[in-house]
C-alpha cells in the first residue's frame, strides 16, 4: 500500500535526492513567496493608505466641525442669576423684596466621611430624619465634587454655630442665595401679583428661565413688568472636564440687575382700606388729577408668600372652592351694572346731542310708560317735575328714562366709552377685565334686536351693562378732572420718572365747562344738600366737600307681587339683595382724589357704600395732609 | 550526506564571533524602534498632564529592559529558533488554557497571568508563538507540499486551537487579529489562492450564526460602530470623543500639553488604546503621519529582512512579524478613527503597558535573528 505523499519524508523519496532538485525547488518557493509578499505588503500599503485618507479627513475636511464639538465639550457656560428688582409704594416702602436665603452646602469629596459630618451638623443645627435621608441621597446621586442643599433659610445664631464649628464640618459650606418676599403679605397681593417657577409657556428665549431656582411674574405688577423686574442674566464661560468639574474661569460678564419699580398704591392707605372692607366689597382711590391708583382694595385676598415655594394642592382647593374668590382682584376683575352712578354719562350725552336742556323739567309720576310696558321709578310716590340737576340729585329713573328714549343706546354707549367705561384700560394688572356697555350692533350680532324697552333701562345704568369698580373710579376722576386719565400704578422704573404724573400730561376730555360743572354741581347736591341721596355720609369738617353719585343694583328682577306687597329687602336672603355702589370725589371746588366703592348684596348705595367711600376719602387726605397742597392752577381749569 | 549537514549546522555560519554578529545588528531599526518609543515617551508625558512619573517614566524603563532583551533574543541562532519553535507555541498554548483556568478577569473576560512583576496577557504572545510554529512547519514544504490539502490539517488546527481560546476568553478582536495573522501565513507560504476564497465565502455565509453566539459588549460595539451616535453616552461615547480629539487637532494641532480632550478627561483610556488620538490632538494630522511613517518603517523593515533571508524559515518569519505589527498598527488606527469597531488593541511601542510591548520586542529580536542568520545554511527541505 502506498502512503499519500505527504507522509512521505520527502518529495519523490530520500532516494531520488538531489542538491539540484533542492536548490530548483528552493527557487520556486521564493519565487511564489516574493509575489505573495509583494502582495501583501500592497494590501498593507493600501491599508496605510486609507487610514491617511481617513485621518485627513477627520483632520483637515471636518476638523472644523470637530474643532467646534471639542470647545463645546470643553466649555460650559454658566449663568449668573441677577437680583429680582424691588417693588416699592410710594413711600419707597418695599412691598416685593428679596430676602437671602443663607443655606448650608454640603461637598461631598471635601469630607472623609459624609455621614459623619452630617452627625457633627445635626448636633449643632437638628436635622429632621427625612432630611438626612434626603441628603445623603442627593449625595449619592449627584458627583462628590457638586454642592448639595443640608438646609435653607438658616438663622444668623445657626449661621454663627456652623461658622464656629467649621473645623468639625469638613464638607460644609454656607452660601447665600435670594427668595422672594412679600413684607405686606395679602394686603397687597391683588396689586404686586407674585411669582413662581417658569412653566413650559414662560420659556421666551431668555437663558434666566432655564435657571435653577429663578422665579418669573405670575400676577399683578410682578407679571406686568416682568421683564424690567428680572434683569439680564450674566455668564461665568468656564472650562470644565469631561465629568463636569470646573478646571478654571475664562470670562465673566456680570448680569444686570432686575429695575426696582415704584407704585403708586400707598400701603397704609391700603391696609386701613381693608381693615374696613368685608368679604365681597371692592374700593379703588385713584388721584383724580393724574389716574394713579392709591389704593385697590378687595375682600377676600391671599398670601403671595405661598406661591414662592410651590401651592400645596390643599391650599389651591381651598382658594378655588372659596365662594368669594380670594384669587380674583374684584376692582379690576368683578363685573357689575353700575345702576344710578351712570346716570352723570347719560346727563352729559344727553346734552352734547341736544335733546335736552339743563333746565327742561320732566314729570316724574313714580312710573314710565312706553307702549304695553310701564317701568317704575324707585320712588313709588314720583319726584314731580325735575330738572337735569335734581333728577341727579334725587336719582330720580323717570328723567332718565325718558332721556335714554330720546338718546337711543348707541349715543349713551359712545359717551361711556368717552368714560373710560366698557374699554380697555391698560392697567399694569394682566387679565383686568374690559366690561361691557351695550349697543344696538353688539346685540344684534347676538342675533338678537334691540328693543326700545331696552334703551330706556341702559338708562339708568340697569340691562347689560357689566363694568368694573376700577373703571367707575375712572369715570368718576375724568368727570371730576374733565380730563381722559388713564388708571395706572407705575411711576418709576429703575428710579425714573414714568411719564404720567402731571395732569398735563392727560388731555381734556372735549366735554364743554358749562355741561361738567351742571354735573358736578349736582354730584355736589346728592351728598351735600338736603334731599340728596347720600347726604349722611358727608365729609366731616375740615376735609372740605365730596361730591358723588350712589347707586344701587337688583341682582334678581323684583316681581309686581312683591312690589304690590310692599317688599322688605332686609327680609330677603343675602345673596338676592341689591349690591350698593358709590362712586365720589373730593374736594368738590378743587378735585383730588376719586373714589368707587361696590357692596355686593350691600342693599343700598347711600346705606352701604357712600359711608365707606366717605371713610376712604378721610383716610386719604389724612395720609396725604402733609403732602403739598397742589396749587388751584394746578387743578383742572373750570371747576 | 548528512554529514555534511551536520558539519555545516555544528561550525559553518554559527561560527561567527559575538563581535561579528553585533557588527551585523541592523542598528538603523533599532534607531527607529527607539524613535517610536520616544514618541509613546512624548504622548504618555502628555498623558500623564506633564508627570512623567504617571505613564512616561515606567514606558522609558520598560523600553530598555525590552531592548535589551530584544538584542539578546537577536544573537541566538535561527536554526535553534526553529528547532524551540514547537516547544514555543506549546508554551504559548499553556499559558492561554491556564488563564482560561486561573487568569484575573479584567473587562469580564479572562485575558490576564499575573507573572508577580508584570502581567502577561498570553493572547499577545501567543501570536508571535504561532507566527514562529507556522514558519517552522512551512519551512519543511516545497511549492507542491503546501498544495496539498492534507499538508494543512495540522497548521490548520495550529491556528484554530489558539483563536478558539481566545474567542472563549472572550476576546473577539484579537481572536479575529490572530485568525487574520495565520491566514497572512498560509498566503505567505504559498497556499493556493481558491483555498482562500472558499474559506472567506464560508465565512461570510458563517456570519450571522457567529454574530448570534457573539456577548452583548461584542454586539454593542458592532451596532455602535455601525452608528455610533445611537448611543452618545454609552458604547458610542468613546468613538465620538475620540473622532472629536482627532477632528479638533487639525492640521498642525493644538500644541503639546495643550489637548483639550485628552487632557480634560472626554478621551477615555488616553494611555492606552486611545495614545494615538492623543498624539493626533496635540500634534494634527503632521504629527499623525509621521507617526504612521515611523509605524510604517517598521513593517517596511520586516519585508526587507523577508526579502534578504535565504531561508524559507526566515522570510515566513519576518512576513508574519511585520503582519502582526501590521496589524496591531491598522487595527488600532482604524479603531481610534472610527473605521472600525472598538476593539481593545493597543499600539505597542507608544501605549502604554508592558504585555503588548514585552511581545512585540520578543518578537523584533526573532525579527534581527533573522536578520543576522539570513544566510544561514538549513539544509534541503526536511523535517
Amino acid at each position: 500500500m502506498r502512503l499519500p505523499r505527504f507522509f512521505r519524508r520527502t518529495k519523490g523519496g530520500i532516494e531520488n535526492f538531489s542538491m539540484r532538485g533542492v536548490k530548483r525547488e528552493e527557487e520556486e518557493r521564493r519565487g511564489v513567496f516574493t509575489r505573495r509578499a509583494l502582495l501583501l505588503g500592497g494590501v498593507q500599503l493600501g491599508a496605510f493608505a486609507f487610514l491617511g485618507y481617513r485621518l485627513h479627513k477627520l483632520q483637515v475636511e471636518q476638523g472644523e466641525r470637530y474643532a467646534t464639538l471639542a470647545e463645546e465639550n470643553r466649555l460650559s457656560a454658566r449663568l449668573l442669576s441677577p437680583p429680582r428688582g424691588r417693588v416699592l409704594d410710594r413711600n419707597e416702602r418695599v412691598v416685593a423684596g428679596n430676602r437671602l436665603n443663607w443655606r448650608a452646602l454640603l461637598v461631598a469629596e471635601h469630607t472623609a466621611d459624609v455621614g459623619a459630618t452630617l452627625e457633627t451638623f445635626s448636633r449643632i443645627v437638628p436635622l429632621a430624619d427625612h432630611e438626612r435621608a434626603r441628603v445623603e441621597r442627593d449625595v449619592r446621586r449627584r458627583r462628590r465634587f457638586v454642592p448639595v442643599i443640608v438646609r435653607e433659610f438658616l438663622t444668623w445664631e445657626e449661621m454663627a454655630r456652623i461658622e464656629v464649628n467649621a473645623p468639625d464640618l469638613p464638607g460644609i459650606l454656607i452660601d447665600v442665595g435670594t427668595t422672594r418676599i412679600y413684607p405686606e403679605a395679602e394686603h397687597l397681593a391683588h396689586i404686586v401679583g407674585y411669582v413662581a417657577p417658569p412653566a413650559e409657556r414662560d420659556m421666551d428665549g431668555d437663558p434666566l428661565l432655564q435657571l435653577p431656582g429663578i422665579r418669573v411674574g405670575r400676577a399683578g405688577i410682578e407679571r406686568h413688568h416682568d421683564q424690567v423686574l428680572r434683569g439680564r442674566a450674566g455668564a461665568v464661560q468656564l472650562e470644565v472636564n469631561a465629568v463636569g468639574r470646573v478646571i478654571r474661569e475664562l470670562d465673566r460678564r456680570e448680569g444686570i440687575p432686575g429695575q426696582d419699580i415704584g407704585i403708586s398704591v400707598d400701603t397704609e392707605l391700603q391696609k386701613a382700606l381693608r381693615g374696613r372692607i368685608e368679604e365681597g366689597t371692592s374700593i379703588v382711590v385713584m388721584n383724580a388729577r393724574n389716574g394713579e391708583v392709591l389704593a385697590m382694595a378687595s375682600q377676600p385676598s391671599f398670601d403671595p408668600n405661598v406661591f414662592n415655594s410651590g401651592v400645596s394642592s390643599a391650599q389651591w382647593r381651598q382658594w378655588t372652592a372659596n365662594r368669594a374668590t380670594p384669587l380674583i382682584n374684584k376692582a379690576t376683575n368683578g363685573l357689575y351694572a353700575p345702576g344710578s352712578t351712570f346716570k352723570m354719562v347719560v346727563a352729559l350725552a344727553g346734552l352734547e346731542a341736544r335733546v335736552i336742556t339743563t333746565a327742561e323739567r320732566i314729570s316724574c309720576p313714580g312710573h314710565y310708560d312706553l307702549g304695553d310696558s310701564r317701568f317704575h321709578c324707585w320712588n313709588r310716590s314720583g319726584h314731580g317735575g325735575v330738572d337735569m340737576r335734581a333728577a341727579l340729585k334725587v336719582s330720580c329713573d323717570v328723567y332718565f328714562y325718558e332721556l335714554a328714549r330720546r338718546l337711543g343706546i348707541n349715543r349713551i354707549a359712545a359717551m361711556s366709552r368717552r368714560f373710560g367705561l366698557g374699554v380697555d384700560l391698560d392697567i399694569e394688572l394682566p387679565g383686568t377685565r374690559r366690561g361691557l356697555v351695550p349697543t344696538r350692533e353688539w346685540r344684534e350680532a347676538q342675533g338678537r334686536g334691540w328693543a326700545l324697552g331696552d334703551t330706556v333701562v341702559h338708562g339708568i345704568g340697569q340691562g347689560f351693562y357689566q363694568l368694573t369698580p376700577l373703571s367707575l373710579c375712572t369715570m368718576t376722576a375724568r368727570l371730576a378732572t374733565g380730563r381722559a386719565i388713564q388708571p395706572h400704578l407705575t411711576r418709576s422704573i429703575g428710579g425714573r420718572p414714568v411719564r404720567g404724573s402731571r395732569p398735563e400730561d392727560w388731555p381734556s376730555m372735549g366735554i364743554p365747562d358749562r355741561d361738567m360743572r351742571l354735573v358736578r354741581d349736582a354730584m355736589w347736591a346728592v351728598v351735600n344738600e338736603q334731599g340728596g341721596t347720600a347726604l349722611a355720609s358727608r365729609l366731616p369738617g375740615g376735609y372740605g366737600m365730596m361730591s358723588g353719585k350712589t347707586g344701587t343694583t337688583q341682582v334678581r328682577r323684583v316681581t309686581r307681587e312683591q312690589r304690590e306687597r310692599g317688599f322688605n329687602v332686609s327680609q330677603m336672603p343675602r345673596e338676592w339683595r341689591p349690591h350698593a355702589l358709590f362712586v365720589g370725589y373730593a374736594p368738590h371746588d378743587n378735585p383730588l382724589y376719586a373714589v368707587s366703592v361696590i357692596v355686593e348684596h350691600g342693599t343700598s348705595g347711600s346705606g352701604a357704600a357712600a359711608p365707606l367711600a366717605r371713610d376712604a376719602l378721610v383716610e386719604t387726605f389724612n395720609r396725604f395732609r402733609q403732602a403739598p397742597t397742589p396749587r388751584v392752577a394746578d387743578a383742572v381749569r373750570g371747576t | 550526506m548528512s554529514t555534511v549537514f551536520e558539519r555545516r549546522l555544528l561550525t559553518g555560519d554559527r561560527g561567527a564571533g559575538i563581535l561579528q554578529k553585533l557588527w551585523q545588528v541592523p542598528w538603523l531599526f533599532v534607531l527607529l524602534l527607539c524613535a517610536v518609543a520616544g514618541v509613546g515617551y512624548v504622548a504618555l508625558y502628555s498623558a500623564g498632564s506633564g508627570d512623567p512619573d504617571l505613564y512616561a517614566t515606567k514606558h522609558a524603563l520598560r523600553f530598555g529592559f525590552c531592548l535589551v532583551l530584544m538584542l539578546c533574543i537577536g544573537f541566538v541562532d535561527i536554526r535553534l529558533i526553529a528547532k524551540l519553535a514547537p516547544l514555543g507555541y506549546l508554551g504559548g498554548v499553556g499559558l492561554l488554557i491556564l488563564v482560561a483556568l486561573h487568569g484575573e478577569v479584567g473587562k469580564g473576560a479572562q485575558r490576564w497571568v499575573d507573572l508577580g512583576l508584570l502581567q502577561l496577557q498570553p493572547s499577545e504572545l501567543m501570536k508571535i508563538m504561532l507566527v514562529l510554529a507556522l514558519a517552522a512547519w512551512f519551512h519543511r514544504a516545497s511549492w507542491d507540499r503546501v498544495g496539498n490539502p492534507f499538508f494543512l490539517v495540522i497548521p490548520a488546527i495550529m491556528v484554530l486551537v489558539p483563536v478558539g481560546l481566545i474567542f472563549k476568553q472572550p476576546n473577539l478582536g484579537t481572536a479575529l487579529i490572530t485568525a487574520a495573522l495565520g491566514g497572512a501565513m498560509f498566503w505567505a507560504a504559498g497556499v493556493r489562492w481558491w483555498k482562500f476564497a472558499a474559506i472567506i465565502g464560508a465565512a461570510v455565509a458563517a456570519a450571522p450564526i457567529i454574530y448570534e453566539n457573539l456577548r452583548d459588549y461584542q454586539r454593542a460595539r458592532i451596532t455602535t460602530f455601525l452608528d455610533p451616535e445611537s448611543d452618545p453616552l454609552g458604547a458610542g461615547y468613546n468613538i465620538i470623543q475620540s473622532k472629536i480629539a482627532l477632528g479638533s487637532g487639525g492640521l498642525w494641532g493644538k500644541g503639546f500639553l495643550q489637548g483639550t480632550q485628552g487632557h480634560l478627561n472626554f478621551l477615555p483610556e488616553k494611555q492606552t488604546d486611545f495614545i494615538f488620538t492623543m498624539i493626533a490632538e496635540e500634534f494634527g494630522l503632521v504629527g499623525a503621519m509621521g507617526t504612521l511613517a515611523l509605524l510604517m518603517g517598521i513593517v517596511a523593515f520586516c519585508f526587507i529582512v523577508a526579502m534578504r533571508c535565504r531561508h524559507q524559515f526566515g522570510r515566513l518569519l519576518a512576513i508574519g512579524l511585520g503582519m502582526n505589527y501590521f496589524l496591531y498598527v491598522f487595527v488600532n488606527v482604524a479603531m481610534v478613527t472610527g473605521s472600525i469597531p472598538v476593539g481593545g488593541v493597543p499600539l505597542p511601542l507608544i501605549s502604554h503597558g508592558g504585555s503588548a510591548m514585552l511581545t512585540t520586542m520578543i518578537g523584533f529580536g526573532l525579527l534581527i535573528s533573522a536578520w543576522i542568520h539570513r544566510d544561514a545554511e538549513f539544509g534541503p527541505a526536511q523535517d
